[in-house]
């Protein structure tokens, strides 16, 4: 008989055990849990502004709406056809005017490669302003400085994209393995061929993956620019709302989940051809 | 008490694996079931318990045909069939205790089992056959920090948790080193003695069903070419088991000692 | 030595280029040009009217006076007011949305379900994920009003969308074997669920209901501009009043927030471990 197991089973069946899922500190952490967040709720509950009556109507008016919307009218299809092209243009230029301007960003505002204290600093300051700020939001202040029209939806979505490449891409040149970078300075590599030869391989692979990512955002984002006046689906999707054209809308709103479906489907087999 | 009668069972369209077999238990032995990669030794032990659901044919455990269930019934039935995999299939993020307790999940209801409120008398059968097995100080250990062999020993514990009529083993110790897979197949092969439950093994290493089996069952191609005692498998039998020169050979000149 | 050829004369020459990423050269121009085409076409749709620009850069100075500094104290309560208004919008949401997303997806899941369900289940998670809060703000404040609830209603849907589907991907990445094991002991379809679905897949909801909140919290902020209640309407009515300062005020404090927010989850995410 092996050490590692003890004698035959019929010598151990009187005994009796306690057991328990979780220890004592344990349960008290998920007590504990429990009672924040439900305490949050209540107090969110209790305090939040609203008109009660409307919300048990709510369902009624819901299935009112739909039925309206019923069905969706083909007919909508020529006009809506070329802003939703638009609406992709806005969206892919928009990723690239960003991807040009924060690959720089990225670089100065990566701890280990920045020149110095100041440029890390308005590095990550430029990436926290435009990360924080929604693309519909620059959207409002662009069309209030350029004017309505689909200039203003690309600069908007290329400042909000600055900042969510710029941390991804950022985070990636931080995390790179220091090893080639050492080993060309011991050979006496210019900064460029560094950047070029150590870093910019590493950094490939998230590179293109939040390049794609962001593309793929980008176009829902550039579905509701029009709302503003920033070009693209949003604008149709407003007037037929403001007209009750409620089978327009339904049309605007099948037209926007194919657009965006055909961007998941473009990124998927992109991302599937590059890893 | 286990009768299986011609079974037949492809994947895709592909050739059948399993190709008319035929098997019955005797009493409560140890069984080992041997034979190459594909000759169908996996499937046939995944129909028993209907993990994988066979084409046609009969499997009649304790005088029901298995093939026929549905539901509950199936359910009931599977409970009474315990099983230990090659790949241990312990859910690793949960404790070794909750592990082996899992084996009653055929018996107690949706929210006992969900709240973790098992029966005292299961509690106390765990804790024994943690002992038995030689985890004890394991009880409420995550199974993602155990070594290899003390994970399938959690299987081991888990499987007889559901108080079987009869155990089933595919390649148990395939995934082990030749020193723990000794352990485990001792632990085995004592236990299922120790409480008269007849067996069914799928090894690859002859050596070791030899060893410890009472009768031995070879298949190839789907269908079983040899049923008998160990000291009845010459070289020939191995012959027809094994398809491939390769496995053949590894079988007749083993690399490591493995028996005592 | 016998066997080797001759020395490498000094004469010889070799020829490295480094491999392309797209080995034909054909398709390489090819795409080459078609990008070419695409983005000159794009280009020349985006109306670029360099008087309009060029009339904007005053204007931008004129907000950027406006906005510098920011104010605080004309609208104070009402920024305040806002920001706990778009605070328990998405306390609410997410917390509930995670919760029904869970079933959705587990229906989006294919390893777990039969197909008609999982075709239903797959088509509401595109669904909700395609359609921008914004577009659902609108659609949810025409059929019940503006204000909170519209709000609640939006980012719920937004949140069943997004967390069903990295729940299903969860649900479809784990151990199979798992799920085989607790189905040989008879347990039930639910039981099943429970016991190997569910702790595979736990650490990853405490996260993604992290990742949520913050997610919901600058939604909430936006979809107030079309009239769902919290900061956006404030800041949308600041806009239109060409009220800088306090628009300014507004978007330092959403930064902040934000910023507050992501540091929290983030350290409560690594003590969830």
């Amino acid at each position: 008989m092996s050490k590692l197991t003890s004698g035959p089973l019929s010598e151990l069946t009187n005994e009796s055990y306690h057991w328990e899922r979780y220890t004592f500190k344990q349960k008290m952490g998920r007590y504990l849990a429990f009672f924040v967040v439900a305490g949050l709720l209540l107090w969110t509950f209790n305090t939040i502004d609203v008109f009660w009556p409307w919300v048990w109507s709510a369902p009624e008016e819901i299935q009112d709406m739909v039925s309206r919307m019923m069905p969706p009218n083909p007919y909508a299809v020529p006009e809506i056809l070329p802003v939703l092209v638009e609406t992709i243009n806005i969206a892919t230029i928009g990723t690239l005017f960003a991807v040009i301007i924060s690959l720089p960003i990225a670089y100065f505002g990566a701890r280990n490669v920045s020149p110095n204290k100041i440029t890390l600093g308005i590095a990550r300051l430029i990436i926290v302003a435009t990360r924080s700020i929604n693309t519909l939001i620059w959207a409002l202040l662009f069309v209030a400085i350029l004017g309505p029209g689909p200039m203003a939806g690309v600069v908007a979505i290329g400042f909000r994209s600055i900042g969510f490449m710029g941390k991804l891409i950022g985070e990636s040149i931080e995390e790179m393995d220091w090893g080639p970078v050492e080993a060309l300075q011991s050979s006496g590599s210019s900064r460029g061929h560094i950047i070029s030869y150590a870093i910019v391989p590493q950094v490939m692979p998230t590179f293109w993956a939040v390049t794609i990512l962001r593309w793929d955002i980008n176009i829902r984002e550039s579905t509701v620019l029009g709302m503003v006046g920033a070009g693209g689906i949003g604008m149709l999707f407003q007037v037929a709302i403001d007209l009750f054209r409620w089978n327009d809308v339904s049309m605007v709103l099948v037209s926007i989940v194919t657009v965006v479906l055909f961007g998941e489907v473009v990124t998927g087999l992109v991302r599937r051809k590059l890893i | 008490m286990l009768e299986i009668k011609d079974l037949v069972k492809s994947y895709g369209t592909g050739q059948p694996v399993l190709k008319g077999l035929n098997f019955s238990t005797e009493g409560k032995k140890l069984t080992a079931v041997i034979g190459s990669s594909g000759a169908g030794k996996s499937t046939m032990l995944r129909c028993i318990n209907r993990l994988v659901t066979a084409d046609s044919g009969q499997i009649n455990f304790e005088g029901v045909d298995l093939l026929k269930l549905q539901g509950k019934a199936l359910q009931n039935a599977r409970r009474q069939i315990g099983m230990i995999f090659q790949a241990y299939n312990l859910v690793d993020r949960l404790t070794v205790m909750e592990n082996v307790l899992s084996g009653r999940l055929g018996y107690v209801p949706f929210l006992q089992g969900a709240f973790r409120r098992f029966p005292q008398d299961d509690i106390d059968h765990a804790y024994q056959l943690l002992k038995r097995v030689g985890l004890s100080q394991y009880v409420n250990k995550r199974c993602d920090e155990l070594s290899g062999g003390e994970r399938q020993r959690v299987g081991v514990a888990r499987a007889l948790m559901q108080d079987p009529r009869i155990l089933l083993a595919d390649e148990p110790t395939a995934s082990l080193d030749p020193k723990t897979s000794e352990l485990i197949m001792e632990l085995i092969a004592n236990l299922t003695e120790e409480l008269h439950l007849p067996v069914l093994i799928n090894l690859h290493n002859v050596a070791q069903a030899k060893y410890y089996a009472a009768r031995i069952v070879g298949l190839r191609n789907g269908v079983m070419v040899f049923d008998g005692k160990p000291d009845e498998l010459t070289d020939e039998h191995l012959e027809k088991i094994y398809t491939s020169k390769d496995e053949l050979s590894e079988q007749l000149n083993p690399e490591m000692e493995t028996v005592k | 030595m016998s066997g080797t050829s001759s020395t490498v004369s000094a004469d010889q020459h070799y020829v490295w280029k480094r491999p392309h990423f797209i080995e034909s050269f054909w398709v390489r121009i090819g795409i080459m040009i078609l990008s070419a085409v695409y983005l000159v076409y794009a280009f020349s749709t985006l109306e670029i009217d360099f008087q309009r620009v060029a009339r904007g850069i005053p204007r931008a100075m004129q907000i950027f006076s406006g906005a510098i500094p920011p104010d605080f104290a004309a609208r104070g309560s009402l920024i305040v007011s806002g920001f706990i208004e778009s605070i328990q919008i998405t306390f609410l949401a997410t917390f509930v949305g995670v919760l029904l997303s869970i079933p959705f997806g587990f229906m989006a899941a294919r390893n777990v379900t039969i197909l008609p369900v999982y075709g239903l289940g797959r088509a509401i998670v595109i669904v909700a994920r395609s359609l921008h809060p914004v577009v659902l703000g609108v659609l949810f404040v025409k059929a019940v009003g503006f204000g909170a609830v519209a709000g609640v209603l939006t980012l719920l849907i937004y949140t069943i969308g997004f967390v069903g589907k990295l729940i299903a991907e969860a649900v479809e990445e784990i151990k199979y074997g798992q799920i085989e094991a607790i189905r040989s002991t008879g347990a039930g379809y639910f039981t099943i669920l429970i016991y190997a679905v569910f702790p595979q897949i736990m650490p990853r909801l405490i996260g993604l209901t992290m990742y949520q909140l913050d997610i919901n919290l600058r939604a909430s902020a936006v979809i107030g501009l079309v009239g769902a209640g919290g900061i956006g309407s404030t800041l949308n009515s600041a806009f239109g009043r060409y009220d800088y300062g306090t628009a300014s005020a507004i978007l330092i404090v959403m930064i902040g927030l934000i910023l507050v927010a992501e540091t929290v989850s983030g350290k409560l995410r690594r003590f969830t471990r």
